[in-house]
């Protein structure tokens, strides 16, 4: 799988709050998240995740397990996230949404152009090649079909 | 040369691996979820890996919402061949710790402290909902095998003092986010030391430092407890192997603890909070409410009254009915103890138990995140010695040696 878009840098253990506050999860409306996303750490995000990729610090996604933090990302068009690390339980979450989740430590430029190419292992952004911690091919299929419910579906 | 993680799941620290699950269960919390999503998936339950719904979050169901959720789930999984416990029958990792997952099994529950098991020397950890709606769709999930971290532990508890504060003084040392991608490896000499009851609590906090998972290989003490239940197994011998980390405690050397709210790595001697007033006491969940939780409290509150609500809950149907035979609820009973239907009581903060603007409660849980039991309540967390010397008091107090 490959991809790429403009980087929106973030610092280190952004939770889950911070992604979409608690207050906007009971609904069945998708859809809402997209203006709502990261609104307790900068509400002039929202506006900039179409076609981003998000670069940023350690332990991205801590605190909740709520699988709403992944999908409103991926709602929002976010096409990437990068991190030197996940918390375990987002990461997983965003795999099965089908938002790739890429660990690597990269330094980020605001609205730089980062690409990404799963299978090759490697991200590229102003000129420089970085390698990625590589994922499974089951968990490159998984992205590829665009999650775990489209994934299984229809198969035998 | 490995650790009992590579062990289990086959694979160095790192790789990603397909693995087969023996074991999957769902609440009636994360079920709901589980079954929405699954229906999208595909509709076809893998008859490979033992399923179990158990209902411990909600019981008995605080509204009729709940109620028409549970409704559906409960008629699901009786119509399937799932394994199904309703209301009263106790909290689910209990129930898994009562004699279900035996030593190196793959086990994986849809909540987050499914790593309590793990004191059996499985590797058991927690899901999403749709990792585990996949789970039950094809009997395997993946994993990245962890790194792990060794918790060395050498001597014995002393004086008044629980394994509940160790967890506390590890999951301090660590930090909310220390353990993230790990798994504890509980080792050393001292673990001799620990029953089956204490390694359950251990194994239960590591969630709090964001492991995946924490263990115990299983050795007499498990084969001995799991004997007792019907089951014959095999002990595990470690190997030697490399931790990414190790982290020593003498536990001749724990005294009393609590975690101050809103977070569970921060942590002090009860000592420096005594006489800090509290409106209920709870005693109970996956981290505390085991038989010998209870009867422990029942020793120090024999005789005497509370001084504030006091709610017991006994993790499961079989402690609760050990509870009533031996005398124990009926000495908490008499001391002024209310005592609720087996599951997670106040845990969750979702009925049974919620706090209060402003209130205060000592508990024997394992989160005290802010708002966890009720909105601008605040919690601190102990051991039951600890609760139970407060219980008598209507303050933080230190718990009398002995
Ligand atoms: S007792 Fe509390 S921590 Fe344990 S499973 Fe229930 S709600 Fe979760």
């Amino acid at each position: 799988m490959q991809g790429g878009g403009h980087a929106v840098c973030l610092g280190p253990d952004i939770d889950t709050d911070l992604i979409i506050a608690g207050r906007y999860l009971r609904t069945k409306d998708h859809g809402i998240w997209v203006s709502h996303v990261f609104e307790d750490l900068d509400p002039s995000l929202a506006a900039r995740m179409n076609g981003a990729v998000i670069v940023a610090g350690k332990n991205f996604g801590c605190g909740s397990s709520r699988e709403q933090a992944a999908l409103a990302l991926k709602e929002a068009g976010v096409t990437a996230v990068i991190a030197p690390s996940f918390a375990r339980i987002f990461f997983r979450n965003a795999i099965n949404v089908g938002l790739p989740a890429i660990e690597c430590s990269l330094p980020c430029v605001e609205g730089q152009n980062v690409k990404f190419d799963l299978a090759a292992g490697c991200v590229e952004t102003g000129g420089n090649t970085y390698s990625i911690r590589p994922l499974s091919p089951r968990m490159r299929d998984i992205l590829a079909a665009g999650g775990l419910i489209r994934y299984w579906r229809g198969r035998p | 040369m490995s650790t009992l993680s590579e062990r289990i799941l086959g694979a160095d620290a790192g790789e990603y691996v397909d693995r087969k699950v023996d074991r999957a269960y769902v609440h009636d919390g994360t079920g709901v979820l589980t079954l929405e999503t699954w229906k999208q998936m595909g509709n076809r339950l893998s008859d490979d890996p033992d399923l179990y719904v158990l209902f411990d979050h909600i019981v008995p169901a605080n509204n009729s919402t709940t109620a028409t959720l549970q409704h559906e789930l409960r008629d699901f999984a009786c119509g399937s061949f799932m394994h199904f416990s309703d209301i009263g029958g106790g909290i689910c990792h209990q129930l898994m710790s009562e004699g279900v997952v035996l030593p190196g099994e793959v086990v994986v529950g849809a909540d987050s402290h499914s790593c309590t098991p793990g004191a059996f020397g499985a590797f058991a950890t927690g899901v999403g909902a749709t990792d585990m709606a996949a789970i039950w769709l094809t009997g395997e999930t993946w994993f990245r095998v962890p790194d792990s971290i060794g918790i060395s532990l050498t001597g014995s508890l002393q004086g008044s003092a629980e394994a509940k504060d160790l967890a506390l003084l590890y999951v301090s040392r660590l930090g909310m986010d220390g353990g993230t991608y790990c798994a504890l490896e509980f080792i050393g000499d001292g673990v001799k030391n620990l029953g089956m009851d204490d390694r359950l609590t251990l194994c239960n906090l590591s969630v709090e430092t964001g492991a995946k998972t924490g263990m115990f290989y299983a050795d007499h003490i498990t084969l001995q407890y799991l004997a007792g239940k019907g089951q014959k197994v095999q002990p595990q011998v470690p190997d030697s192997c490399m931790y990414s980390r190790e982290l020593e405690f003498d536990l001749s050397d724990i005294v009393p603890l609590i975690a101050v709210p809103p977070r569970v790595d921060t942590v002090k001697p009860v000592s420096d909070l005594a006489g800090i007033p509290i409106d209920q006491v709870f005693v109970g969940a996956c981290t505390n409410g085991r038989f010998s939780d209870l009867a422990r409290l029942a020793g120090i509150l024999k005789g005497k009254n509370v001084a504030v609500r006091t709610i017991v809950v006994p993790a499961s149907r079989a402690v609760l009915s050990e509870a009533i035979r031996t005398g124990v609820i009926a000495d908490l009973v008499a001391a002024g103890c209310t005592i609720g239907t087996p599951g997670c009581g106040p845990c969750l903060g979702a009925h049974m138990g919620v706090l209060g603007e402003g209130e205060v409660c000592l508990s024997t849980a394992n989160r005290n995140f802010r708002n966890r039991m009720g909105v601008g309540g605040e919690i601190y967390l102990s051991s039951v010695a600890t609760a139970g010397a407060s219980a008598l008091t209507g303050e933080i107090t230190e718990p009398e040696v002995g």
